[in-house]
Formats: structure tokens, C-alpha cells, sequence
């Protein structure tokens, strides 16, 4: 594809400071993702990959290197940028509907007047099967919904790029399928570049076209894999010889990653 | 019995029951050990205190009142302040505390006289500053806590839109604190009742119920005593409800519904 990506990652090198001297997180990680693509990032446990939403969201600066989002580095955060984290953070005092909204509240020059703003909310709401929701407290409704209506939130304001930090994490198995699906639906009607931080391997084969495998801190990237599904994709497709053995592979360079597992080829 | 009679029973009648109770407990108490009034007055003997002095009730009542409230303003006002600062700053954190620590350790028994001296004859401005200075410190210590734990997910999904500190602060900070904030208040309330009627007794100025109470103990008319403390009770559960109003009011979203 001869498209700009929509967010580039260049060589980019992280460290915490600590008391102890400085950490090192992230190791000369570069990638893209295409206009609409879908990217997920998997790794072991505390690798760095919550990091890496950060830096690409312009809330932390990296070391080196330097994240494109749109063409433009990236120094703050932008407004361009939607966010969805394990923890769905709807503030209890509002409405569904007004949690929902919150974003266009900060983001200047959405152009969208209040009827259009939320007949937009209503609409994402109803994609996403809470139609008639709008006006409950979040402590009203079960963990699923409430990370459904974060989802809408971080695409009330049309955002190029969405950052999606293990969103599914806390949910039952059921659940989080049904989560996969709506996710997937919503990627593709909403045409947005989506970056995934997960652990849960079959997620990222569901609704990713690339899965980037990070290596142990310091993370640099271990593996690349192109998933083999095309936009019509369901949950049955998970169980497909080619993919079982995609997981299979995907799993094997984690073990890799984790160093449980010599090494047989060098990865990209 | 539909749900609304039933809230109605559980948050009037039911509180009401157990004060007249109590008082019924009171009086069999007095007569049952046959204590002399100078030993304790039963809530019988208080209805001609009352008959007797009504009107003082109400011109000391009043001026006990706005005092504490006003105390109690200046307490949330400069509390809150203290308590964002204290919030916000690892540093000023840790060069407050010890400082407040001791500050409200001190009893406020042994303040009085210093403030006395220090702003000779202004009486009221006495009083509002000791209510102040008794009843700041947990709201302070709630909004610090409050703002300290607030988890990073809330300050990012408005700093990653590149929202400022002080948007973070209105629109998630501050709500998200009001339930700590007013079990604070609970708290402050009484206190800077305390510090009001410190002033009164320990300083007596002519004003306020607790100079009523000093010419009570003056004239051993020890009903009056006794009235006048049913009276500051009184007032102490008026000013905790108008706070659970409005705790309702701005934090009711953080209500567990009846089960």
C-alpha cells in the first residue's frame, strides 16, 4: 500500500525514571498503520505495552524516535485521538448519554451542534446495541454495557485513530466475544485506525490485521504477523486450520519473548 | 404499603420514635433515681425554661447559628483550597501535614484566650474564627485524599484529548470527590459547632446560647442548662440534615439504591 499511514512509529526508545536509575521500557519499536487498519500489540506481561499507548497518545514523550499520527509528530495529545482502557472510567454523575458526550466537551471545533452532537450519540449507542440506555446512570448497568458505552465515547468526536488499551480485559469469556464482534462493526462503519494493546491472543487474531508481537523489557518487537481474515469475519473463523496454527505461532514467539523457549529463527 | 409511604416511615417517623423514646428513658431515669434538679434536670422540668426564656432561645439561637455557618463557610472555602494544593503537590503534602497534624492536635480550649487577645472586643469575628479553625482539617484532608487517589484512566481520557489540569479538576476531579467532601462536612459541622460554643462559654460576650448556658450555671438555674443543651443539639441535627440535603442534591448519583 503506497497510502500515508495514519499512525507511524519511528525507532521509538522509552525509559522510566526510577530511583533506582533509569528503566528501559520500549527498544527502537517501529511500525505503521494504514488508513482504517487495525494493528494489535501483544507481549508479555509488563513489557511496555501500556507505554506504548501513551507515547502514541502524546501523553508521555519518547526518548527517541518520534510517533506520526495523520502526518504530523506528535508532542501532546491530541484531539484527533480516542481512548478505551480495561477500566471503562464512566463518570458516575452523568447520564449514559453524557458520559458519552464528555469528549466534545474538551475538543474545540468539532463543528457539531448539541442536536447533531447527540443525535451522533445516539446513533454510536445504538451500534452498539444500547439503544435506550442513554439516560442510566453507568452504575446501572453490567460491566459489558459499560464498556460498550466507553467505546462509543472514544468515538463520539470522530477521531482518526483509536487506542485501545486491553479494553476487554475484565470481562467474562461471553462477554468479551460479544465485545469482539461490536468492536469489529464498529471499525469497520466508522472507518477508524485502531491500535489494540492485549494479551488475549485469539482477540488479537479476531479483530486485528496485523498482530505485532513485543518482546520482555526492554521491548523491541519480536514478531509481525498478517492475519489471514478478510471484513467479514465471524467467531467460527477462529477455529480455521490456518488460524489455529497462526495462534499456535503467535503463542510459541510469546514463550519466545518470555524466554521460556529457545529461540529457532530470528524474527523481524 | 406503597415504596414512597415507606421511605417517608423510615427517614422521619423512625428518627423521631427514638428521640422521644430517649427522652422518655431520660425522664424515668431522673425519676426513677430521684436526682434534685442541681444533679440532672429531667426533660419534664425543662418545658418552663423553655415557657420562660423562649425568646432568648431564639435571639441566641440565632446568633450561635450564623456564626457556625459562617465559621463552616470559610472552613469548606479554605479547607478545599488546602486540600487541592495538598492534592496536587507531592511537596506540599508532605510540608503540610505534619503542620496541620499538629495544628489540629492542639486543643482548641487553649486557643480561645490567645485569639481573645489577639482581636480584643471583635466578639463575632472570635467566634467565626475558632468554628473556622476546629472544623477545617478533615475537609482538607478528604479533598486531598479524594483528588490524591483519583485514578490515571480519569485524567487521561480528557488529558489525552488535550484537555488542561483545571478542565480535569471541574469535570472529573471535583464531582468525583463531593461523597468524600460531604462525609467530611458530616463531621465538620459538628466541630465548628464546638469551636462556636468554646467562645461563647470560655469567653462569655454576651451573645450566643452558650452564654445563655453561662448565665444559667451563674444563677443555678440548672433546667435552663440543660435546655440550653437539648437547644445546641437542636440546632447540631438541623445543620447535619440541610448538609445531607445537599449532599443528596450534588453527590446523590454516589447513593447505593435500597436493596
Amino acid at each position: 500500500m503506497t497510502t500515508q499511514p495514519v499512525i507511524a512509529i519511528e525507532g521509538v526508545t522509552h525509559a522510566y525514571s526510577t530511583e533506582t536509575g533509569p528503566l528501559p521500557v520500549l527498544e527502537d519499536i517501529s511500525f505503521n498503520i494504514a488508513p482504517g487498519g487495525f494493528t494489535a500489540v501483544v507481549g508479555p506481561s509488563g513489557c511496555g505495552k501500556s507505554t506504548l499507548t501513551k507515547l502514541v497518545s502524546g501523553l508521555l514523550k519518547p526518548d527517541a524516535g518520534r510517533v506520526i499520527l495523520d502526518g504530523k509528530p506528535v508532542t501532546s495529545p491530541r484531539p484527533t485521538v480516542g481512548m478505551a482502557f480495561q477500566n471503562p472510567v464512566l463518570l458516575e454523575w452523568r447520564s449514559i448519554l453524557r458520559n458519552v458526550l464528555l469528549p466534545l466537551e474538551i475538543v474545540r471545533g468539532h463543528g457539531l451542534s448539541r442536536e447533531a452532537a447527540e443525535a451522533r450519540a445516539h446513533e454510536l449507542l445504538a451500534l452498539v446495541g444500547l439503544s435506550g440506555f442513554e439516560d442510566k446512570r453507568p452504575s446501572e448497568l453490567s460491566g459489558g454495557m459499560r464498556q460498550r458505552a466507553s467505546l462509543c465515547r472514544a468515538l463520539i468526536h470522530r477521531p482518526s485513530v483509536l487506542i485501545l488499551d486491553e479494553p476487554f480485559g475484565a470481562l467474562d469469556a461471553f462477554t468479551r466475544e460479544d465485545l469482539w464482534q461490536i468492536m469489529f462493526k464498529l471499525r469497520i462503519e466508522q472507518r477508524v485506525t485502531c491500535m489494540l494493546i492485549t494479551h488475549d491472543l485469539r482477540e488479537s487474531m479476531f479483530l486485528a490485521d496485523e498482530v505485532v508481537v513485543l518482546s520482555d523489557r526492554p521491548a523491541g518487537i519480536q514478531h509481525r504477523l498478517t492475519v489471514p481474515l478478510g471484513h467479514d469475519r465471524t467467531i467460527e473463523d477462529l477455529y480455521k486450520p490456518e488460524i489455529v496454527e497462526c495462534l499456535a505461532e503467535l503463542r510459541r514467539q510469546i514463550q519466545i519473548a518470555q524466554g521460556r523457549q529457545p529461540a529457532t529463527e530470528e524474527a523481524a | 404499603m406503597s415504596k414512597q409511604s415507606n421511605r417517608l416511615i423510615r427517614q422521619v417517623v423512625v428518627p423521631l420514635v427514638s428521640i422521644v423514646i430517649f427522652l422518655i428513658l431520660w425522664e424515668l431515669l431522673v425519676w426513677w433515681r430521684d436526682w434534685p434538679n442541681y444533679k440532672m434536670a429531667s426533660p419534664s422540668d425543662l418545658t418552663a425554661a423553655y415557657q420562660k426564656y423562649w425568646k432568648l432561645f431564639f435571639v441566641y439561637g440565632w446568633q450561635t447559628l450564623w456564626r457556625t455557618v459562617l465559621g463552616l463557610l470559610i472552613s469548606v472555602l479554605f479547607g478545599t483550597a488546602l486540600g487541592m494544593v495538598m492534592g496536587f503537590s507531592r511537596v506540599a503534602r508532605d510540608a503540610l501535614y505534619p503542620l496541620l497534624v499538629g495544628f489540629n492536635a492542639v486543643p482548641k480550649a487553649t486557643v480561645v484566650p490567645v485569639i481573645a487577645l489577639l482581636f480584643i472586643g471583635a466578639d463575632n469575628t472570635n467566634t467565626v474564627l475558632m468554628a473556622f479553625m476546629i472544623s477545617f482539617f478533615p475537609i482538607a484532608v478528604s479533598v486531598s485524599v479524594g483528588l490524591n487517589t483519583l485514578e490515571t484512566e480519569y485524567r487521561d481520557i480528557l488529558r489525552a484529548l488535550g484537555a488542561s489540569r483545571l478542565t480535569v479538576f471541574w469535570k472529573i476531579a471535583l464531582p468525583k470527590t463531593l461523597p468524600e467532601f460531604f462525609g467530611a462536612l458530616k463531621v465538620a459541622v459538628t466541630l465548628a459547632f464546638i469551636g462556636t460554643n468554646l467562645v461563647e462559654i470560655i469567653e462569655p460576650h454576651g451573645m450566643g446560647l452558650g452564654h445563655l448556658f453561662d448565665s444559667g450555671k451563674i444563677n443555678a438555674d440548672y433546667p435552663l442548662m440543660f435546655a440550653v443543651l437539648l437547644a445546641l443539639a437542636f440546632l447540631g441535627i438541623l445543620l447535619f440534615y440541610a448538609v445531607v440535603l445537599l449532599e443528596k442534591i450534588f453527590a446523590g448519583w454516589a447513593e447505593k439504591p435500597d436493596t
